[in-house]
């Protein structure tokens, strides 16, 4: 049996919670104050994931950089990855918000898109 | 002189959402100034994701909740007008106005709406001993060279103070290559949000030393290393404590401070905890005619809520201005006092008028408060007796209070909100 333990992020009172996982399965989460814990819990621990957000170098651009995010949450242990292959891309001018910058980015199935206009 | 009915400070989520509420409302004469190059303010730079949720009911980054709003004041044809400074506004609103195109010049308007947003606290406000070196930037600082500018203003970083900005700036450039080595709070708890510790934080490995402050600087033309100190309960720091990590670089990310040099310029009440204007339930200050709302007002969390107060406001300057420079409310007036724990509230004071069902409060508390009721009295009569789990300085507090209870207090009076034990 292994047991992880961690914050809830669901609000301020950030109940110190513990999962007891058998064989990559929770079968236990302690600590927590209200069922979104649980549910936090759950997934934090079996499946992290996360929005990606950074920036891309523009070439061309009234700004050097535009801002952009992964279109849906990756898995935590890509964020390293997925960083690596936006410091080689480089945009061009105009952007426009939504602008797919790079697909698939790091194999997870997720683009990376605009979150801001640049013009020429 | 040219004139508008509205002139609104600033360009930001709060001026932008005050000009489409008060064109909305049938204002046609509204005017933007906008220092930056850009409208959407301090937005264009927050590239996280986060915002919006209450507003849009998803999750956007900065720039595109910023986009959203510029994208319909545009639409709407609301004029604007931007690199534009404002040097000073008059008692009987004459906007005085810069910039590269037309030099100084003059405005004058039948209201003023105050979004000029705040602030980061600096060096010089902190008390930090030590050389002056290059390399000490506040967090917001840090954020426009980052995501704006596009450079990256270090390598080794120590972080003080753990508001939110000081947190997602740990992680923005942890990202970027940067490695964060601590962020040290002087208090013993943090102001930011528990998603932002677990996620910027706790996500990259960076340790959060709570009742630790800043003791020294090292370094004579660019910082070579930071020493923290542990503080007591007085916040003073403990001899012998003191830890020196080598860095180039020290965010300041120490609480933000509502920008009111124009307003103090009006001559406006200010509010001495929230060192914004004082306002009633219009939200307008202690100047006829003038409206504050966002930040400039009291620093909010969410820029939703941002959004929400600043429409009120406008709406609050179409109001006067259609009804020829006057509000037109004579109903009885009731003093907003904030007591046991609330350390202030807006509006400050709330006049009776008679058309609205709904008075939204905001307030917040001064420290951590579990399992305490928040309590409102009108004129000694307890009307709210509300149990909340969990209450703490960083979250502001909202309730909504039912006009029909004051209908019947012709004499106007005290509503009173304070924290009451279980």
């Amino acid at each position: 049996m292994e047991r992880k333990e961690l914050i809830c992020i669901g609000c301020p009172m950030g109940c110190l919670m513990s999962v007891e996982l058998e064989d990559g399965h929770v079968t236990a989460v302690t600590g927590n104050t209200c069922k979104r814990g649980d549910a936090y819990a759950r997934k934090e621990v079996t499946n992290p994931t996360r929005i990606v957000t950074s920036t891309v170098r523009v070439r061309g651009g009234q700004h050097p950089v535009v801002s952009v995010k992964t279109s849906k949450d990756i898995p935590k242990d890509m964020i390293g990855a997925c960083m690596k292959a936006l410091k080689e891309i480089e945009a061009k001018a105009p952007v426009k918000i939504g602008d797919v910058i790079v697909a698939d980015i790091a194999g997870t199935g997720a683009d990376v898109v605009a979150t801001k206009e640049v013009g020429e | 002189m040219e004139s508008y009915d509205i002139v609104i400070v600033g360009g930001g989520p709060a001026g932008l959402a005050a000009a489409l509420a008060a064109k909305k409302k049938g204002v046609r004469s509204i005017l933007i100034l906008e220092r930056d190059r850009e409208l959407g303010g301090i937005l264009n730079q927050c590239i996280h994701n986060g915002f919006g949720l209450h507003t849009f009911q998803e999750e956007l980054t900065g720039p595109e909740y910023a986009a959203r709003f510029a994208a319909q004041v545009k639409q709407e044809g609301i004029a604007f007008l931007l690199n534009t400074m404002v040097m000073d506004i008059s008692p009987d609103q004459v906007v005085t106005a810069m910039n590269s195109e037309e030099g100084l010049f003059q405005i004058s308007a039948k209201a003023v709406i105050l979004a000029m947003g705040c602030r980061e606290r600096p060096r010089g406000a902190l008390n930090i001993p030590g050389y002056r070196p290059a390399g000490i930037f506040s967090a917001g600082t840090a954020q426009r060279l980052v995501n704006i500018e596009g450079y990256l203003p270090g390598r080794e970083v120590v972080i003080l103070g753990s508001g939110d900005i000081g947190l997602i700036m740990a992680r923005r450039m942890t990202l970027e290559g940067a490695k964060v080595k601590v962020v040290a709070e002087l208090l013993p708890y943090s102001g930011g949000l528990k998603r932002n510790i677990v996620q910027c934080l706790n996500d990259y490995g960076i340790p959060l030393k709570l009742s630790h402050t800043v003791v020294d600087i090292q370094g004579k033309e660019r910082v070579t290393g930071v020493t923290l100190a542990k503080v007591d309960e007085n916040r003073n720091p403990i001899p012998g404590t003191e830890e020196t990590y080598a860095c180039d670089t020290l965010l300041l990310s120490c609480g933000l401070v509502p920008e009111n040099e124009l307003s103090k310029g009006i001559g406006v009440l200010m509010n001495p905890v929230t060192l914004g204007p004082v306002v009633n339930e219009s939200f307008q200050t202690s100047v006829e005619g003038v409206f504050a709302c966002g930040n400039v007002l009291h620093v909010h969390d969410l820029v939703d809520f941002v959004s929400q107060e600043a429409a009120s406001a406008g709406e609050s300057a179409a109001e006067y201005v259609l009804g020829g420079c006057s509000l037109k409310k004579e109903g009885p007036n009731f003093q907003v006092k904030a007591q046991g724990g609330v350390r202030y509230t807006v509006p400050s004071s709330i006049r009776y008028d008679g058309k609205r069902q709904q008075q939204t409060i905001r307030f917040r508390v001064g420290d951590v408060y579990k399992n305490h009721f928040i309590s409102v009295y009108l004129n000694g009569r307890r009307l709210i007796h509300k149990k909340r789990q969990i209450m703490a300085p960083g979250e502001m507090e909202e309730l909504n209070f039912d006009l029909n209870w004051i209908s019947d207090c012709p004499g106007g009076g005290e509503i009173r909100i304070t924290l009451e034990e279980a």
